[in-house]
């Protein structure tokens, strides 16, 4: 199938921006639906106590108010699933304890449910909330994962013995990692904390959901990054409803970073209660539920050794991890710690022996979950500290340990894909390109010159690198499904063309920002050769789109985008044969080419729409050929995509103040083939950001009670425009082998990278500075930058 | 997000103000530390009286040797006004830095004074600037000092049922220099420090902080190891290691007491340097 337009790789302005700009967008909170009822949640301002008693008799009879239920109420129906079983070491389940709709027993967290008011109104049902006295009996709590599996610890959950959920390792047997290691020349050790972060999504959550009592059919409105997969979640395992009588709905959705991936028990509570009350029901999260509620991210604490020989090679790498998992296991809560992170610690390196061990613990704080890049930056950031703090330590330079360390170009064709030590086989890749690229668009030698310069005049300069790989295009059902998922992982796509020659396209995928609506417009207009305004791309309805997996792990394009392309790979098969019909000719003679099918050799041809219309008029028609141009197709990808990418950081360090200023960033990406630069670019863009807020901004701060004491805006730091300098891109294309696109995924790669590269280079100045600190916690704030300069 | 139920009265002039506030009324001068606060329903105010509608409490003026800024002027209109950019340039300085666009045009000086935020950016201007506070009570009109004003953390002279109607600072001699120093909290982007600076052609040199302590406050031992000499090293260096001598520094998890006492210092020498 060759490329017929050159609509592929064009930066295309965003046909969606239109809506959105004006304020058109249509989101879960616009939706207002006939005898709406609001929901209200009384939550607990305890880390850990248990409920002595819950008196709703104030609260009911004020005005407005509908109805009131408390963890009684729900006690008979299920928790809201996991959707990955890890087991221990000893091959034992994890531990999963239930994740009620509403607690009755004790609060495992701020923030946990005791009870829903639903009322006319949401000041009514604010006003009734307030007005549920709760006893309570507080408890000790405990926060800190390498805190919470010591004995005595206080128990999350009683029946989760030193509140592990589970231990768990990969990669070469640690007798042969601890022998290489005690070989090594060198080793380069690091004791740190990756630390929790929160998503802050711009779009809270919002729910609404309805019961349509006559056809018996429920309707959730959901601003989730997967409709189907809540759908599924939902009916088979909390509330025991048939699919066909719930449709899940997820409209316009601003932002998720991963944090709308998962069920959350609003969802199933507002479905169940809405037959209870017989009238639509709305939520929509307050900006501190959303600091309190909404799964967080990362929150590792780890040490992690790097072995070198005398020439610099890696020789062995160890890694110990207690991941916090929060106060319940989140939706894929288990999987990110493990087989999102420890897969991943080979890096770009040719490290021959490598063993991660990860304890997951529960604790008295949020669930953690998947935040953009979900497992992949913890792995990235470990890894990229470390060979940057060995370069320093062994006096060489850090691009130069790398050159040293890559493992060599393969194009997954003709060179076979590359195997690591911890499970995942690579498909293409060229490492030593992007940084050579970087390199050459920092100009390090002056960097290096201006860096001994700056020190005269009261500040320290600092370069830091940061060389990642990460897993995307998620995933190929079998190996997941091995690996403990609970579902599938393909994607599905249905191209429709219109009698008029139109299209419709339906994928499962989910865009809630990612801007699909051009990227796939775009490839299904190329392929067809017809214009983009003849293509609409339909998502977000389960009633619409036949099934999905929806959109994280940078997965859209890869799986998404494939479908929809075996769709097209069928609808031009069956085109060829309505047109060599037409034409008097065979099937094997007709070609496709800038929306024509000709008679390959001549100038007969009939344009695609001619054939549409043949299809849904069928007068003049193939005898044994069924009427219409529909196809759907279910796309299982053969393997993850692997993009991979080189970010420098160049930052100056205040001698006084510790203040970090970011002077410059490069980030060069090799993300497959290119279906939209722009939006790629905008993609890298974003994620550096979010990268870099966590290098020198974010991190929610528990404190020993268990309040998140930066739950919102005045102290939690987000990133701003002001805060950056222009960020400096190039790419890199090595196409991916295994899909039909080529594509590897994008929306991941600059949180992935960035955020070693930046405290990478702050420690580089500080060590040109004579200080030779081996780590800072993250974010840097100042304070923290000042006092290592102190030490 | 959403207040318990309050009262809401827009008025037109200060003598209806004063009249409309009772009880556990608060005053609404612009709101972004109020509305907030009410939101969380950390602060349910029975009534809210609008004063940002009363024409005689906006604008800024030179009257009798005074610069006269109404206490419902916006920040934003106090940083573009050009009469305080030539007479008065460290306010302009200090009132661009304040929060964010959406803040500075409606928030209010009368309404930061009010609630006298320890972090706030115009305790230290006013302070600096010897600026008098004028208010508004049942009693009558009285003008209030400045370093009379803040007498704690959230705290101040302010006498219930009394409005802020304008602040009046005496025009600086020619020659006079001023600036306004400040290192943000990364978030709120309140101070962690203010320091603002005001030296006259004569020597003297008022010094004030904010962002340090439980409330803003002049720096008497800095500002007399500095007054009448020539600002150098040296004065700067006495100015450093005799300020902050009975300040309680606060901490939090952005800046520790010690590093904030720190940063005041470093602050501080920025600060003299630029009024040099």
């Amino acid at each position: 199938m060759s490329t017929t337009n050159g609509l592929i790789g064009k930066s295309v302005k965003r046909v969606e921006d239109k809506r959105f700009i004006t304020g058109h967008g249509n989101y879960t909170d616009d939706i207002v639906l006939p005898r709406q009822t609001y929901a209200s949640f009384v939550r607990s301002q305890y880390a850990h106590a248990r409920i002595v008693s819950i008196d709703i008799s104030a609260a009911k009879v004020m005005p407005g108010v509908i109805a009131i239920f408390t963890g009684a109420d729900v006690a008979e129906v299920n928790g809201v699933p996991c959707g990955w079983q890890v087991n221990f070491k000893n091959g034992s389940i994890m531990k999963e304890p239930k994740h009620p709709l509403l607690v009755a027993d004790k609060v495992r967290h701020v923030g946990d449910a005791v009870a829903v008011v639903i009322a006319e109104s949401k000041e009514e049902a604010t006003d009734a909330a307030e007005a549920v006295n709760v006893e309570y009996e507080e408890l000790p709590c405990v926060v800190d994962a390498s805190k919470a599996v010591k004995p005595g610890a206080p128990l999350v959950h009683n029946d989760v013995p030193n509140n592990v959920c589970f231990d768990w390792a990969l990669g070469n047997p640690i007798e042969e990692v601890n022998a290489a290691m005690s070989n090594a020349a060198h080793v380069t050790t690091l004791d740190f904390i990756n630390q929790r972060l929160v998503p802050n999504a711009i779009e809270p959550r919002s729910y609404n959901s309805s019961y349509d009592e006559a056809n018996d059919k429920y309707t959730l409105y959901t601003s989730s990054q997967n409709p189907h997969l809540i759908r599924l979640l939902m009916c088979a395992f909390v509330l025991g409803l048939p699919e066909h009588k719930v449709r899940v709905v997820s409209p316009d959705v601003g932002g998720g970073f991963g944090s709308k991936i998962f069920h959350y028990t609003e969802e199933a509570l507002l479905t169940w209660a809405t037959k209870k009350v017989r009238r639509p029901i709305k939520w929509t999260a307050e900006r501190s539920e959303s600091f309190l509620l909404d799964a967080h991210g990362r929150d590792h604490i780890t040490k992690a050794e790097m072995g070198f020989d005398k020439e610099g090679k890696i020789v062995a790498l160890r890694i110990k991890t207690f991941a916090n998992l929060g106060a319940y296991l989140s939706t894929f809560g288990s999987c990110v710690p493990t087989y999102l992170h420890g897969t991943l610690v080979q890096g770009l390196y040719t490290t021959p022996k490598i063993n991660i061990d990860v304890t997951a613990v529960f604790t008295h704080t949020t669930a953690v979950d998947a935040y953009r890049g979900a497992g992949r930056p913890e792995a990235t950031y470990l890894l990229e500290r470390l060979i940057d703090l060995a370069a320093l330590e062994m006096n060489m330079d850090p691009a130069a340990l790398r050159f040293k360390n890559f493992i060599p170009p393969f194009d997954g064709v003709i060179q076979p894909g590359y195997q690591t030590q911890v499970a995942l086989q690579y498909d293409s890749g060229n490492y030593e390109g992007v940084l050579k690229k970087g390199l050459e668009m920092l100009g390090y030698e002056n960097i290096r010159k201006a860096q001994k310069e700056s020190a005269k005049n009261g500040k320290l300069l600092g370069v830091g690198f940061s060389t990642y790989i990460e897993a995307c295009g998620i995933a190929p059902s079998a190996v997941v499904g091995s690996l403990g998922a609970r579902a599938g992982l393909f994607e599905v796509g249905q191209v429709r063309v219109q009698p008029t020659g139109k299209v419709s396209v339906y994928t499962g995928a989910h865009s809630h920002g990612q801007g699909h609506e051009t990227t796939f417009a775009q490839v299904v207009a190329d392929k067809l050769g017809i214009s983009m305004d003849d293509v609409e791309i339909v998502h977000g309805d389960s009633e619409s789109v036949a099934f999905g997996m929806g959109t994280y792990g940078s997965r859209s394009l890869a799986v998404g985008g494939s479908a929809i392309v075996k769709s097209i790979e069928k609808i031009i098969e069956k085109g060829k044969k309505i047109a060599a019909h037409k034409l008097e000719a065979s099937a094997d003679d007709i070609e496709f080419i800038s929306g024509k099918f000709t008679v390959k050799g001549t100038d007969k041809s009939v344009g695609f729409g001619d054939v549409a219309l043949t299809a849904y008029v069928p007068h003049v028609y193939p005898k044994d050929l069924e009427p219409g141009l529909d196809f759907s197709s279910f796309y299982d990808p053969a393997n993850f995509t692997y993009p991979f990418g080189c970010h420098i950081a160049v930052v100056e360090v205040d001698k006084e103040t510790g203040k970090v200023t970011l002077k410059r960033f490069i980030a060069v990406d090799d993300v497959g083939n290119v279906i939209n630069p722009m939006i790629v670019e905008g993609q890298i863009h974003g994620g550096v950001v979010q990268g870099i807020g966590q290098a020198l901004f974010e991190g929610a701060e528990y404190d020993d009670n268990g309040q998140l004491t930066n739950a919102s805006y005045m102290d939690y730091c987000m990133p701003r425009a002001d805060d950056f300098p222009m960020f400096e891109t190039g790419s890199q294309v090595t196409p991916c082998p295994h899909n039909p696109l080529g594509v590897k995924g994008a929306g991941e790669a600059g949180t992935i990278g960035s955020t070693p590269a930046v405290v990478n280079a702050v420690i580089d100045a500080l060590w040109s500075g004579g200080h030779k600190v081996k780590d800072i916690r993250m974010p840097l704030t100042s304070e923290r930058v000042w006092r290592a300069m102190q030490s | 997000m959403i207040p318990a139920s309050f009262d809401y009265k827009k008025v037109k002039t200060v003598a209806e103000a004063l009249t409309a506030l009772s009880g556990d009324s608060k005053i609404l001068a612009g709101g972004h530390s109020l509305i907030p606060a009410m939101k969380l329903r950390l602060n349910r105010p029975s009534k809210l009286v609008d004063i940002t509608g009363i024409g005689e409490l906006k604008g800024i003026k030179e009257e009798n040797g005074e610069l006269v800024i109404g206490a419902a002027t916006t920040h934003a209109a106090i940083a573009a006004s050009k009469i305080i950019k030539d007479k008065l340039p460290f306010f302009a300085e200090g009132a661009s830095q304040i929060g964010d666009l959406q803040v500075r045009n409606h928030g209010t000086i009368g309404g930061s004074l009010a609630h006298a935020d320890p972090a706030a950016d115009w305790t230290a201007l006013v302070l600096a600037a010897d600026a008098d506070i004028e208010v508004l009570g049942s009693a009558g009109k009285r003008k209030i000092k400045s370093t009379d004003f803040f007498t704690g953390l959230f705290s101040t002279s302010l006498k219930d049922g009394e409005i802020i109607t304008a602040v009046r600072i005496p025009v600086p001699p020619d020659g006079t220099k001023t600036t306004y120093q400040k290192f943000s909290q990364p978030a709120s982007r309140f101070a962690i420090v203010g320091c603002a600076v005001m030296r006259f052609a004569n020597g003297k040199t008022n010094i004030a902080f904010t962002g340090v302590g439980e409330n803003a406050f002049r720096d008497n031992e800095a500002e007399n190891a500095v007054a009448g000499n020539a600002i150098d090293e040296a004065s700067i260096n006495r100015a450093m290691n005799t300020s902050l001598k009975n300040v309680t520094v606060m901490g939090d998890h952005f800046a520790s007491q010690e590093y904030r006492r720190h940063l005041a210092k470093v602050y501080l020498k920025k600060a003299l340097q630029a009024v040099a």
